[in-house]
């Protein structure tokens, strides 16, 4: 026991006095959530739209009240005849052009139908398609309101609601990506890195030259990792709480085993790397491409998986945190409890324990 | 308790190179042992072997009498390993670094004060510097320090004295003499052929076999040959011009000097020296020298040589 203490003592040496490592643990989980959080943002805030109106009635005026009001939108000009759309585009600054027919309302009175018309600077297509359809959704609603009184035979209406994130926040997508991320980051990459390190200063050589034995020396390496993980884990859901406002609707204790969990896994991860990798540089190599990236772009965190070409959504299986944010998502968001996410769970273990069987099996007590 | 360390007919091999052939030895308990040669010669390879880092492809080792391959986990425990290159942790400081190997081995500094009291006192006024930031001489004194922590009956020194100046290894090679007077078996590898003198005894060792085994003071004796130490203006063009003379045992550059033996037994000086003139060496300071175990290492090399 004193040696597994003084073993950990040294770790955390280690890690306080070296800055770059202080850095990914602390800075990188706050640098990340801030960035996704606010910088890379697709929702839609004070769009400039103009607004040719051949009309001017009360309708129109109402309809363009109720959008700009909505928060989404904001009504930068008033313009005269159509041909100011193109100059106006290329200005640049606004996004969206509205387009009331002449005598709006007076149709919409008689006819029960009136056109408008939504002209979007669709050089970034993402947003132009997300500016029309909360834009159409606006339309749709007034005009629910207008024929609340009157009794429309046939009318069909199609309406649609975003359950678990009503507002289409894209922060709580990002929340369990960026732990999972940061979690295999700072579980797996650090760890291996630190192995590698006593390999490449030949201090391993007097680790295994001492009584220590395999076990002693990867718990010493893991634990001062698993607790840092677990706080980074404990600071992003709290910034995405009080920061972003996203929910933690399931059961807390349930989130942070999982958590735990996951953390295993990442170190056990780690570990393995570090059994094949021979120097530091090799080790961060190793950690970036077969871990990093897939995390980010594989696993759903921010492209959807079944938008994925066939061998790429094979590839998802076995990725990890894929099964980790389905989790965090059913946990958080969802509310659910582990009746819904055991079999994740379940596969999450059965990685965690292959990866340590096959750690301590490839672990060497000797050179070579 | 016997600390002896016997090795028989020891190889080892890395893909295509042999570093180690058929090597036999025995090394007695409490003895200050050297292994004398040049880079490359297997010496860090036999000390890996011993130190239960590396598994020998044939032939057997026992340290304190017990198998390097099945009694791994007892002579970790008894062995104090100093890897050639310098293997602290850098980024801890002296006494945190002591710390931590006294608590891998389940002991305490202050248990085992009298071990390395005398070592210590020399770098307790850095105990609190990064030992990244000691110099050579200070780091090696740390690395024996944290290797004799335990009280290790056996001691494998890898080149400790390589990379360090004058007066710290003078200080270094006392420490030693200390230690061995405490009954531990030291073994200590170095390219450095004065440093052989130092030892009881010393292992001549060249591409991976030992060409002798004896006490320096004998394998000195041994050299056949008067010496002569030959100094001229252009040393490197005699070098060239002696090799082309026909009396010519052997001839190396040793530091501003030449060292010349002759094939035969018994010879006129003024030869060599009017041999040297003609080719136009007109300064010359011929002197008969003792052989030095250097000379030594030369001589067996090149019998080695010989014979393939």
């Amino acid at each position: 026991m004193n040696r597994f203490i003084g073993f950990l003592k040294k770790e955390f040496y280690h890690i306080f006095r070296d800055k770059r490592s202080m850095l990914i643990l602390f800075g990188m989980p706050i640098v990340q959530i801030m960035l996704f959080g606010y910088v890379i943002n697709t929702d839609l805030k004070d769009v400039k739209m103009a607004v040719l109106d051949h009309s001017k009635d009360e309708y129109t005026a109402e309809i363009i009240n109720k959008i700009t009001s909505s928060g989404y939108f904001q009504l930068s000009n008033n313009l005269k005849s159509i041909e100011q759309a193109d100059v106006i585009f290329r200005k640049g600054d606004v996004k969206l052009i509205l387009v009331f027919e002449p005598d709006f309302g007076k149709k919409l009175v008689k006819n029960s139908k009136a056109n408008v018309q939504i002209l979007t600077d669709a050089s970034d297509p993402n947003t132009a398609n997300l500016e029309v359809s909360y834009l159409q959704g606006i339309l749709q609603n007034y005009n629910v309101e207008i024929n609340q009184d009157k009794q429309l035979p046939s009318s069909i209406q199609a309406n649609s609601r975003m359950y678990f994130n009503a507002n289409l926040e894209s922060v709580f997508m990002f929340i369990p990506g960026i732990m999972a991320t940061i979690l295999m980051l700072v579980s797996a990459m650090m760890t291996s890195i630190s192995i590698a390190r006593e390999k490449e200063l030949g201090t391993m050589e007097i680790l295994l030259v001492s009584p220590l034995n395999p076990l002693q020396i990867i718990l010493g390496k893991v634990t001062p990792y698993l607790a840092l993980s677990f706080i980074n884990a404990l600071v992003i859901v709290g910034m995405g709480y009080f920061v972003f406002g996203v929910p933690v609707l399931g059961s807390f204790t349930l989130l942070m085993a999982e958590s735990v969990l996951f953390i295993f896994l990442a170190l056990s991860i780690g570990i393995f790397i570090s059994t094949v990798a021979k120097s530091q540089q090799v080790a961060m190599m190793l950690s970036m491409f077969v871990l990093m990236l897939p995390t980010i772009i594989l696993s759903g965190f921010i492209f959807p998986i079944r938008n994925m070409p066939v061998p790429l959504q094979v590839i998802s299986y076995i990725i990890p945190p894929k099964y980790f944010i389905v989790i965090l998502k059913n946990i958080m968001l969802k509310g659910v409890g582990l009746e819904y996410v055991w079999k994740e769970t379940l596969i999450l273990l059965a990685m965690t324990f292959g990866f340590i069987g096959l750690s301590l099996k490839k672990f060497k007590i000797r050179l070579q | 308790m016997n600390a002896g360390i016997s090795i028989e007919n020891l190889s080892k091999t890395y893909g295509s190179v042999q570093a180690l052939k058929g090597i036999n030895l025995d090394i007695n308990s409490g003895e200050l042992f050297g292994l004398i040669g040049p880079d490359g010669a297997g010496k860090t390879t036999l000390f890996r072997l011993l130190a239960t880092l590396l598994l020998p492809d044939i032939g057997s080792a026992r340290l304190c009498d017990i198998d390097i391959v099945e009694g791994y986990k007892q002579i970790r425990n008894l062995l104090g390993y100093m890897p050639g290159k310098f293997s602290l942790y850098q980024d801890l400081s002296v006494i945190e670094n002591l710390e931590f190997f006294a608590t891998v081995f389940d002991t305490r500094i202050e248990d085992n004060m009298d071990m390395i009291h005398d070592i210590w006192v020399q770098i307790e006024p850095f105990k609190d510097r990064l030992a990244g930031n000691l110099s050579g001489g200070m780091k090696q004194k740390l690395a024996l320090c944290c290797a004799l922590i335990h009280q290790p009956k056996v001691l494998l020194l890898d080149e400790p004295t390589t990379g360090v100046d004058a007066v710290s290894r003078s200080e270094f090679w006392q420490m030693l003499k200390n230690l061995k007077s405490k009954g531990i078996t030291i073994v200590v590898a170095t390219p450095y052929m004065d440093e052989a003198n130092l030892c009881e005894r010393v292992a001549l060792i060249k591409d991976g076999e030992i060409l002798q085994v004896n006490t320096p003071q004998e394998i000195v004796d041994q050299f056949e040959r008067k010496l002569y130490a030959i100094k001229s203006d252009d040393n490197y063009q005699c070098l060239l011009d002696l090799r082309e003379f026909e009396f010519t045992n052997s001839v190396f550059l040793f530091g501003q000097t030449l060292h010349y033996t002759d094939v035969r037994k018994e010879f006129s000086l003024e030869e060599v020296n009017s041999y040297l003139k003609s080719k136009g060496h007109l300064h010359l300071e011929i002197e008969h020298v003792k052989p030095g175990i250097e000379d030594c290492f030369m001589a067996l090399s090149t019998k080695a040589d010989g014979y393939e």
